[in-house]
């Protein structure tokens, strides 16, 4: 009898034990992109202060790891940077749903330069040829005699990936890139470096750098939302199927007046 | 009776802080060993992707091209590279520094010295690392007139600044303890305060010495912040200090954020954490093996 009661007071008290992991007991999880990481996190923030008790957790993995997450149920956005594949979608399917993709901003790129340059814009092949070594002074481009110093971001962060699909398309960069940390670094380096190129995302131009026109459309709030920048890319959340409940309630503040401003504030370029 | 329990008392409660303190110890070794284990698993696993040969010796690191290339030796090269660059200036000026500080000195001009060495050892590597982005690189590029100041130069400038406490403390330390005697013997024997300094201070102090600057070299193949602000990054083979270069420590920082969990890539990178390992648990035996052996001389 002993043993009955105990194994009852176990079994009652199951449910406990992720409402004193989760606190309250409604948990969102987010999962994806480190490019969206930080408008999920500042919207998450924003979120949670309008509706004490929702807690939400905001986890980063790249885009892949948010929409495989998304198919097991262990998230309940994934936050992406690309669209979802043929293949992702098929898994979905056989999972029996239909993902629901939501567009909730803009990401751009800007190429920059030494205000010293006298360029005003370059295309993406010559943008391609700087970057895999195969224009090296700036001489080719119709100025003096000035070593290129290609600037890029690690290889590992979002900025690259995007601007590694459009500009590079996939070829490697050149082994005498510098490499720096962050968009900040590498403002300051080209900024300072006369012969530098670089490219950081559109929320961190700053006079001190001079962004170059990519085929002929400089990068501008107004050119990318319309679509003609071509250094540029959509940010997604995917969830399962229409969204209900807490998962609207999500979606519809971050596409609200509110949430796009937090968008903006990220340095991300607003949908609506 | 009552003086029996508080005695037994006493004897519990000291029982429980002595056991306390051991488990901390413990506690310290554990972590460091579960460290260990970690880093050397998870680093081994890139094995399995790529062989060693390649990993140690591959010249190119492309880590996140399919397919990726994970070539170290460009990173290996930087590190080296850039803490050969830092010591070729600042162990000479340091052990200087150390002798005068030692021998020379007024106790005021000592006390000044001493007090300058130690803001330099207590200032953040992040703002070396700024001083090098911001300041030195424009510098030097417009005076060497080269295309981009982010270089192994600034790196060793830098790192320098950096093991230079490190080299004058040792060094200040281990001329500070050659015994008087000695010393003064010298002096009876009509030599010169140079000649005592030449021939009897820096010989009987040279393991300290040695000891100071191969921790001086630990402290800058193991630094990253200021490298990675301050020499460039590319991963590139290069005998030329003018050229940017990018170190283990800079590539872990640059990359692990964003290495996605278990790819080959993360591993990689525990890899590189191994190696740093290895080179700079390496320095720390050989200025111990000095250190003992310079003691058992003096002693």
């Amino acid at each position: 009898m002993k043993f009955l009661k105990a194994l009852k007071v176990l079994a009652l008290s199951l449910p406990l034990i992720p409402m004193l992991l989760f606190g309250s007991g409604k948990v969102l999880v987010l999962q994806g992109s480190t490019t969206v990481l930080p408008i999920a996190q500042r919207v998450a923030e924003g979120f949670m202060k309008r509706h004490p008790g929702v807690e939400i957790s905001v986890r980063g993995g790249g885009s892949g790891v948010g929409i495989a997450g998304l198919l097991d149920g262990t998230c309940d956005i994934a936050m992406s940077s690309r669209e979802m594949k043929p293949e992702e979608l098929q898994k979905a399917k056989e999972k029996g749903f239909i993902p629901e993709e939501i567009k909730i901003a803009l990401d751009g790129i800007a190429v920059v330069v030494n205000p010293k340059n006298p360029l005003n814009g370059l295309t993406i092949s010559q943008l391609r040829e700087i970057y895999t070594g195969k224009i090296t002074n700036w001489k080719e481009l119709g100025w003096r005699d000035e070593k290129i110093v290609v600037v890029s971001r690690d290889s590992a962060s979002g900025t690259f990936e995007c601007f590694n699909e459009i500009v590079l398309k996939k070829e490697p960069l050149t082994p005498r890139a510098l490499y720096q940390a962050s968009n900040k670094a590498v403002a300051v380096t080209v900024s300072n470096t006369k012969g530098a190129i670089g490219y950081i995302g559109m929320a961190y131009l700053e006079p001190k750098v001079k962004a170059l026109a990519v085929e002929g459309v400089m990068p501008s709030e107004e050119t990318v939302r319309k679509g003609i920048y071509p250094v540029s890319r959509p940010l997604f959340f995917y969830v399962r199927g229409e969204p209900k409940g807490l998962v609207k309630e999500f979606i519809d503040f971050v596409l609200s007046p509110d949430g796009q401003k937090l968008v903006k504030e990220v340095g991300y370029i607003p949908v609506k | 009776m009552i003086s029996n329990l508080r005695f037994r008392m006493k004897r519990i409660r000291e029982k429980t802080i002595e056991g306390l303190i051991h488990l901390f110890a413990f506690g310290a070794i554990f972590i460091v060993l579960a460290m260990l284990f970690f880093l050397f698993r998870e680093g081994g696993v890139i094995f399995r992707v790529t062989s060693w040969k390649n990993f140690l010796f591959g010249k190119i690191w492309l880590p996140t091209y399919s397919p990726p290339q994970f070539g170290s030796l460009p990173l290996l090269w930087g590190s080296l590279m850039v803490t050969l660059g830092a010591l070729l200036w600042s162990a000479p000026l340091g052990i200087g520094l150390a002798i005068y500080v030692a021998e020379l000195a007024s106790p005021k001009i000592r006390a000044i010295l001493k007090a300058f060495i130690e803001v330099l050892a207590g200032i953040p590597s992040v703002v070396f690392g700024f001083f090098g982005m911001v300041i030195l690189a424009p510098f030097l590029q417009s005076v060497f007139s080269i295309p981009t100041g982010l270089c192994a130069f600034n790196a060793s400038i830098i790192l320098g600044l950096m093991a230079l406490p490190t080299i004058t403390s040792f060094s200040e330390e281990a001329i500070s303890a050659v015994p008087h005697i000695l010393k003064e013997a010298s002096f009876a024997m009509g030599a010169t305060h140079w000649q005592t300094i030449k021939y009897v201070s820096i010989p009987v102090a040279s393991g300290g010495i040695f000891c100071g600057v191969i921790m001086g070299m630990g402290r800058a193949i193991g630094e990253t912040m200021a490298v990675l602000m301050a020499a460039g990054n590319a991963p590139i083979i290069t005998l030329s200090f003018f050229e940017p270069i990018r170190t283990l420590t800079a590539t872990i920082a640059l990359e692990m954020a964003e290495a996605p969990k278990g790819s080959p890539h993360y591993h990689a990178l525990f890899a590189l954490g191994a190696i740093l390992f290895i080179i700079s648990m390496a320095f720390n035996v050989i200025a111990d093996l000095l250190q003992e052996r310079w003691k058992r001389k003096l002693g």
